[in-house]
């Protein structure tokens, strides 16, 4: 009797959980589904008394900032993972990594906004797409660190013995046997971390900010579909708002396609 | 075949076999210092951000002192800095998000992994759970401002009118506020809880499972009297990591908790955390302010830091001893 009141909450419980998830993608469907069209991607934002638009500069300004994190934060996430993993293991530094890594992991994103806005935007004297990239990077190193050591260690180490067996240097052993055999493991943690990072809005606040014009070069202020969907969300005019619905949808299609690659790719073969 | 031979073709058949030539030495040991510095260069940027935070902090620290902690004004004209309504809020809304969201989390864990559902299944509702965490902060935001305020407005009204004498209903709710950014929070903290639990209760050897079926509990029983407990230590891991989670969320509390610096217990009453207090005032602050602002990042870093290395810590430790290493 007890145990299945308990069962039946349990199934309550788990029901009532994805309720969320159905209701978010529900309402991006029904509110920002009416809006996709063409000239979503191609037009600029509108102020508040206008109709139309669209928002085709911050979806540029979206993929030019996680590509510049991802020029960052990829190579060194990959040479430290290396470092974990089969350089040197067990050494002081690499537990030091390995936990300040995974202490990164829970750091708030927007103090990462605050980090450089101190060091990039007070240096360079205004806010860029440089700054925001670089914003990004901080927070993607940690799961890449994470996930690529995690692939690299799941090479078996009779592949590596034998490679050392056969004369290769350290670094050949980890470029031509564990980076080849690992690279669906690190790809998965790779296009993780830009999905998560591609939603990111807090530490784009103010190293980004954000521009109603298109993107003319790396040093200037910056829109991001995030942001804007900040921005209108606050807006007193239907039109942005309508907006702000359908730059959600595309930024979760974005985010849910990224994430379901990182599966398949990750997806373990036997 | 002579050496210079072998040491010259890498690919020839009747090389696969050799000791590294000195360009290969010289190549592993540029490769050896570039991992190295690329491990390093994690730890120094840690080491980077706390001081430079703490640096750009340092003159409000001299200004205010101790007393911007507790004091509970925020006034740029008179320069008088206090950030105590927002760590209240921090704290409550955290907690608040924890008390909903751990609840949700450790139960679907259960759900997910003492065979509740065939494994297909339990595999289409993991990923249900997982797809909650890749839905940015700022849709959830949204999401909260046109549905989850509209949604709970009238009951949060009805509580009001009927228990207001109760300080948890004190205030009606307008809009914003700490209830539902609360909720959404509760919702982005619970993927977090549901995985690190769910690798707790995986961890839990099969044969203590089987034993406690071997001496006939039921289902339940060894649920509750065998897997939570030798699970609990990653159990609370996972309560603090989403706690720690809850901390430092930015976008959805900026956009529903209605930055307003007053402590209260009021449920529907606007507060603030030091997250969104940053966010709504950073980019039009000044020199003065922006200082003050670096002081409560300061405070939000060492806050997260803090309960983050703890439940870290605290995950590697208990992962240690139930899988049997010491």
């Amino acid at each position: 009797m007890r145990s299945g009141l308990l069962t039946a909450g349990t199934w309550l419980v788990a029901l009532i959980a994805s309720v969320p998830l159905i209701s978010v993608l529900y309402m991006l469907i029904v509110q920002g589904g009416g809006r996709l069209s063409a000239e979503l991607f191609t037009e600029l934002p509108p102020a508040g008394f206008e109709m139309g638009g669209g928002f085709g500069n911050a979806i540029l300004g979206t993929v030019v900032m996680v590509a510049i994190a991802s020029a960052i934060s990829i190579p060194i996430g990959i040479l430290a993972a290396a470092y974990l993993s089969d350089v040197d293991p067990d050494s002081k530094l690499a537990q030091w990594t390995r936990f300040l890594a995974k202490v990164l992991t829970g750091f708030p994103s927007i103090l990462a906004g605050v980090f450089v806005y101190a060091v990039v935007v007070l240096a360079m004297g205004r806010y860029s797409a440089l700054a925001g990239g670089i914003a990004l990077a901080v927070l993607m190193l940690p799961t890449i660190i994470l996930t690529a050591e995690e692939a690299m260690k799941m090479v078996p180490r009779k592949m590596k013995d034998a490679a050392i067996g056969m004369g290769c240097t350290r670094s050949q052993v980890i470029w031509q046997i564990v980076l080849p055999t690992g690279l669906p493991g690190i790809l998965t943690g790779v296009i993780l971390a830009v999905a998560r990072v591609a939603g990111e809005s807090a530490p784009l606040l103010f190293t980004a900010l954000f521009s109603n014009y298109w993107l003319n070069s790396l040093g200037e202020p910056t829109a991001s579909l995030s942001i804007l969907i900040y921005n209108f969300s606050s807006m007193p005019f239907e039109n942005q708002i309508e907006l702000a619905w359908a730059a959600s949808l595309v930024l979760v299609l974005i985010v849910l396609v990224f994430n379901i690659l990182s599966r398949l790719i990750g997806r373990p073969k036997i | 075949m002579s050496s210079a031979e072998i040491s010259a073709g890498a690919s020839t058949e009747a090389a696969i076999s050799r000791p590294p030539g000195r360009n290969e030495r010289l190549a592993d040991r540029t490769f050896s210092i570039l991992a190295h510095s690329s491990a390093l260069a994690i730890v120094l940027l840690v080491a980077y951000i706390l001081w430079e935070i703490g640096i750009q902090a340092l003159p409000a620290i001299a200004d205010n002192g101790i007393s911007f902690i507790f004091g509970s004004v925020w006034d740029v004209q008179k320069s008088t800095f206090g950030i105590l309504p927002a760590i209240w809020g921090t704290l409550y809304s955290a907690l608040m998000a924890l008390l909903i969201g751990g609840f949700f989390g450790i139960t679907v864990a259960i759900f997910l992994t003492q065979d509740f559902l065939p494994p297909r299944l339990s595999m289409v509702f993991r990923t249900v759970i997982e797809m909650l965490a890749a839905i940015p902060s700022v849709v959830f935001g949204l999401w909260g401002i046109f549905v989850v305020i509209p949604a709970i407005r009238p009951l949060a009204n009805w509580l009001h009118e009927t228990l207001g004498w109760l300080p948890f209903f004190g205030t009606s709710l307008s809009g914003p506020g700490l209830l539902p950014a609360a909720l959404v929070l509760a919702i982005m903290v619970l993927p977090t809880v549901a995985a690190i639990s769910q690798d707790a209760l995986q961890l839990v050897p099969f044969r203590t499972k089987e034993a406690a079926y071997g001496m006939g509990t039921t289902r339940w029983e060894a649920i509750l009297k065998v897997m939570l407990p030798t699970a609990a230590g990653g159990i609370f891991s996972a309560l603090v990591l989403g706690f720690g989670r809850a901390l430092g969320e930015t976008m959805a509390l900026a956009m529903l908790i209605g930055n307003s610096n007053q402590i209260s217990l009021s449920l529907f009453a606007p507060a603030n955390t030091l997250a969104s207090l940053l966010a709504s005032s950073f980019p039009e602050a000044g020199a003065i302010e922006r200082q003050a602002l670096m002081y409560a990042a300061l405070v939000l870093l060492a806050i997260t830091l803090a309960v983050n290395m703890f439940g870290t810590f605290m995950l590697a430790l208990t992962t240690r001893r139930i899988s049997g290493k010491s």
